[in-house]
């Protein structure tokens, strides 16, 4: 095994991780401030996918494309939290779990309405497609090393948001004491509309950069999102530093696994074997990871503190 | 404090830190039998840590609690209520979706023991009924016994929990602020109650009324930013010249 | 007679009925229709079990649905070419007899239930939900990329297994064996729910601190409770896959885990029979509005918002009035 074939792996793994991250920040905000379970995530992540397609066939710009990807779910989420969410923050999860169920069948059939059955395929744009060589020998492909760049440097946006700005500021407050914030007189409404429309354009962003390496359909999102959920599981619920550690984790850990572990069991196996075992086990090792963080730390690597004492 | 009688629990150098407070700070009183102690301090002094401790909800730094003979510092909670801790709580702690007589029931259950059994029909099992109708006597509950917990008074809310407590026929009870929210006659009625109550059980009461505690106690432990600062008799205590200081002269007339 | 016991036996009385009928007018489709509906109700049930009356709202039931499917299907996998069921730990011939199969099911998801219940149970609330959505997940990833049998194909059960005295092969009588399960689960979880057990876990949903405070450790009664409840599902899942003569890795699947919570909860949380006119209200839906249009999930989708945004307590709850407390 080269040290070129581990480290493409590992350049893999921080692709997956990232997108997971921008997933997970979402959820993450929206569980921490607003205390909602949000399964129709996915579908944002879809939205954004079908709308940077729709724009970037039509304008022939992929730059145009993506960013509209990120305004149309940053609108999808904003009016889905004005029409809908709004009415569920009160509500036990059970209901949440429910009504956002039924947001992704609603979402999802009324997609396939929309634009049919058959996936939509995105173009790479021009200046990023083929590979580009890195130290060592190293060739990777240019678009995902995009995909790196931009979720490590939402990474460091939301940092800043949260510790530096005003708005950050509110969502702390909201975080640790919703009734609080609100007698200070700040609109709590509208920052929790920010805020679900800022994860909501996070998810479109993820949605828009991956449709192009694979394709664009219904029930893209589902997948991701579950992924998304065990990432926030192990980083902390509420935690965005959290869901970082935790989805680079669980892209790490999915894609290395899925490359090594059928060649590890190649060395006492038949080959064929080894592969079937080693790619079943694969697929199940993030979840072990999850059970084993959580036998260890029932409230994740890092309990966020506002909602973790309630 | 020269008894002779075995303490029916005993409380020996317990400590508890929360970061950077000190919660708890070797604290050791005991309770005898038919006596009431009554553990007295300012908000803030560790009362609830120190009952949190002692009921199994919270495990001390160092110290250990002793019931009946039986270090119980590592036990559960439930394998203490087992072994004769009673206790009721500050707000109150009930199933409120049921009726009365269904919550002193299902306490008389936990007693008898067999929550894991699954065919006899748990409602009309006449050994759960009759005790339970046993408990609500007691405390003045009878004719109550089928409304839901949820639309009781305040007041008759911390009945239901004093007959749930009963119905575990406990050798100790540990009561976290009986009288609060009781206005003065049902806290002329409570005091009543405990005076005769304390006869059969030994009981731990931590409580702002001083009224109530200088007419109830035997015993009283003053508790101050985790620490004992004094112990003795209520002539003792009130005449104690710390406790005036740090506690009785700047709160008496505030409760 | 309370009106949700009235509610419960038109229900309960109803469904045989009907599948008589439809058995007479020789319309075999009727009859699968109605079987499809005690067995997905079975599996409500079952999920209720730990929902309605424990408050355990699982996410991931699918895994012990799907298990008992796959276990179904193993078996008439082996039993059609007459191979081992098993080798580890020890060696286990083939059998198209259902209670046994039933056994083996049973056995297995009660043993997951018990593993899966045990690290899930250590947390609550939300962390609950996902950790079992994830533990069902890994159950979905293992079937499908675990080629022997049938992987993301799933695999097909050519012949029916067999019931003692019932020609199971027969639309009619393997409803009657299905309706007569259905039964004598729900006389069991009657039984259970009413018990001294039963009454500690409502306790455990209702105040788990009042619970320890008498006493009670709430952990073993709701391990208890998931335990059993991931049993029943467990066997509706077998069922489903004779109905089926089929399973595939839909049936681990998370929007299984969804569609058993939409029975509870159309139905009404904490009903007995709740969950099975959950089950019945989907069928129908599934059946007429998906015979209407190709996309009767987007209109599901708005009718499970509008229950959950504005019909507290689901059917039992608009039909068969408020829930009693003596």
């Amino acid at each position: 095994m080269s040290t070129l074939l581990i480290a493409e792996q590992v350049l893999n793994g921080l692709q997956l991780g990232v997108t997971l991250f921008l997933m997970a920040a979402g959820l993450t905000l929206v569980f921490g401030v607003m205390g909602l379970i949000n399964l129709a995530h996915g579908s944002l992540y879809m939205i954004g996918a079908f709308c940077c397609a729709f724009v970037s066939v039509e304008t022939g710009s992929f730059f145009l494309g993506l960013l509209a990807g990120m305004a149309g779910a940053a609108v999808a989420g904003a009016l889905l939290e004005m029409v809908v969410m709004q009415r569920l923050y009160a509500r036990d999860h059970l209901d949440q779990v429910l009504a956002t169920f039924a947001l992704i069948l609603i979402a999802s059939e009324g997609t396939r309405w929309v634009f049919g059955d058959v996936p939509l395929f995105l173009d790479v744009p021009e200046a990023f497609s083929g590979t580009i060589e890195l130290i060592g020998g190293l060739t990777y492909s240019k678009y995902r090393l995009l995909i790196i760049f931009v979720g490590l440097l939402v990474a460091l946006g939301l940092y800043w948001l949260i510790a530096r700005t005003r708005l950050g500021m509110r969502i702390r407050a909201g975080e640790s004491d919703r009734e609080m914030i609100a007698a200070l007189g700040v609109n709590i409404r509208l920052v929790y509309t920010i805020v679900f429309a800022l994860g909501a354009a996070l998810a479109g962003l993820a949605g828009s950069m991956v449709g192009a390496l694979s394709s664009v359909q219904v029930g893209m999102g589902e997948p991701v999102l579950i992924l998304a959920f065990v990432v926030i599981v192990i980083g902390g619920i509420g935690s965005v530093k959290g869901a970082l550690i935790g989805a680079l984790l669980v892209g790490l850990v999915d894609t290395l696994g899925r490359v090594f572990l059928p060649s590890f069991f190649q060395l006492f196996m038949n080959n064929s074997d080894a592969t079937t075992l080693g790619s079943s086990l694969a697929s199940m090792a993030i979840y072990v990871v999850m059970a084993i963080v959580l036998a260890v730390r029932p409230q994740g690597l890092f309990p966020a503190t506002g909602t973790s004492s309630a | 404090m020269t008894d002779s009688a075995q303490p029916i629990l005993e409380i020996k150098n317990l400590s508890k830190r929360f970061g950077a407070v000190q919660a708890s700070d070797h604290v050791s009183l005991s309770v005898l039998p038919g006596r009431l102690h009554a553990l007295i301090g300012p908000n803030g002094a560790g009362k609830s840590t120190l009952i949190g401790q002692i009921s199994g909800f919270l495990t001390p730094d160092e110290g250990q609690i002793i019931l009946k003979d039986r270090n119980v510092t590592h036990l559960s909670a439930e394998r203490r209520v087992h072994m004769g801790l009673g206790r009721s709580f500050q707000v109150s702690n009930l199933l409120l979706e049921w009726s009365a007589r269904r919550n002193v029931m299902l306490a008389v259950q936990a007693r008898q023991g067999g929550s894991f059994r699954f065919f006899k029909n748990v409602w009309k099992d006449q050994a759960l009924r009759s005790a339970a109708e046993a408990a609500l006597q007691m405390v003045g509950l009878q004719d109550r016994a089928d409304i839901r917990a949820l639309e009781l008074s305040h007041g008759e809310r911390r009945q239901l929990e004093f007959a749930c407590a009963l119905a575990l026929e406990p050798s100790l009870l540990v009561l976290d602020e009986p009288m609060a929210g009781l206005g003065p006659e049902g806290t002329a009625a409570m005091t009543a109650f405990l005076e005769d109550l304390k006869h059969t059980i030994p009981i731990l009461l931590v409580e702002h009324d001083m009224d109530a505690v200088f007419r109830l106690a035997d015993d009283i432990s003053v508790l101050v930013y985790g620490k004992i600062i004094a112990n003795g008799s209520p002539e003792d205590i009130r005449q104690s010249a710390s406790v005036q200081e740090a506690y009785l002269g700047s709160s008496s007339d505030a409760a | 007679m309370s009106r949700e016991s009235r509610v419960s036996l038109v229900v309960l009385v109803g469904l045989p009925v009907a599948a008589f009928i439809a058995h007479i007018s020789g319309e075999t489709y009727i009859i699968n229709l109605l079987t499809r509906m005690t067995v997905l109700g079975l599996a409500g049930i079952g999920l209720n079990f730990a929902l309605g009356y424990g408050g355990m709202v699982s996410f991931g039931h699918a895994a012990f649905f799907g298990l008992g499917a796959y276990v179904t299907g193993i078996a008439a996998f082996h039993a059609f070419d007459d191979s081992l069921f098993a080798t580890v730990p020890f060696e286990l011939a083939s059998t198209n007899q259902m209670l046994q199969i039933w056994l083996i099911a049973l056995l297995l998801a009660g043993l997951l239930a018990l593993l899966i219940g045990f690290i899930s149970l250590r947390t609550s609330g939300v962390y609950f939900i996902m950790i079992t959505l994830a533990f069902a997940q890994m159950l979905y990833y293992f079937a499908i990329s675990w080629p022997t049998y049938g992987g993301e194909d799933g695999l097909s059960i050519y012949l029916r297994n067999e019931f003692p005295g019932v020609q199971t092969d027969k639309a009619f009588s393997f409803f009657l064996l299905c309706f007569a399960i259905l039964l004598l689960v729900l006389l069991l979880c009657w039984r259970f729910v009413n018990a001294r057990f039963g009454a500690a876990l409502q306790g455990a949903r209702m105040n788990a601190l009042r619970l320890s405070s008498i006493g009670i450790a709430p952990f073993p009664v709701k391990l208890t409770a998931f335990v059993i409840s991931a049993m029943i599902v467990a066997l509706a899942g077998a069922l489903f896959a004779e109905l089926n003569g089929f399973v595939s890795p839909t049936s681990l699947s998370w929007h299984m885990s969804g569609e058993l919570i939409i029975f509870v909860i159309l139905g009404g949380v904490g009903r007995l029979v709740g969950p099975l006119i959950g089950a019945i209200v989907f069928v129908l839906l599934e059946t007429y509005l998906g015979g209407l249009t190709d996309r009767w999930q987007f209109f599901l989708g708005l009718i499970l918002l509008a229950t959950v945004l504005f019909a507290n307590g689901g059917i039992m709850g608009l039909i068969g009035g408020r829930t009693r407390h003596d």
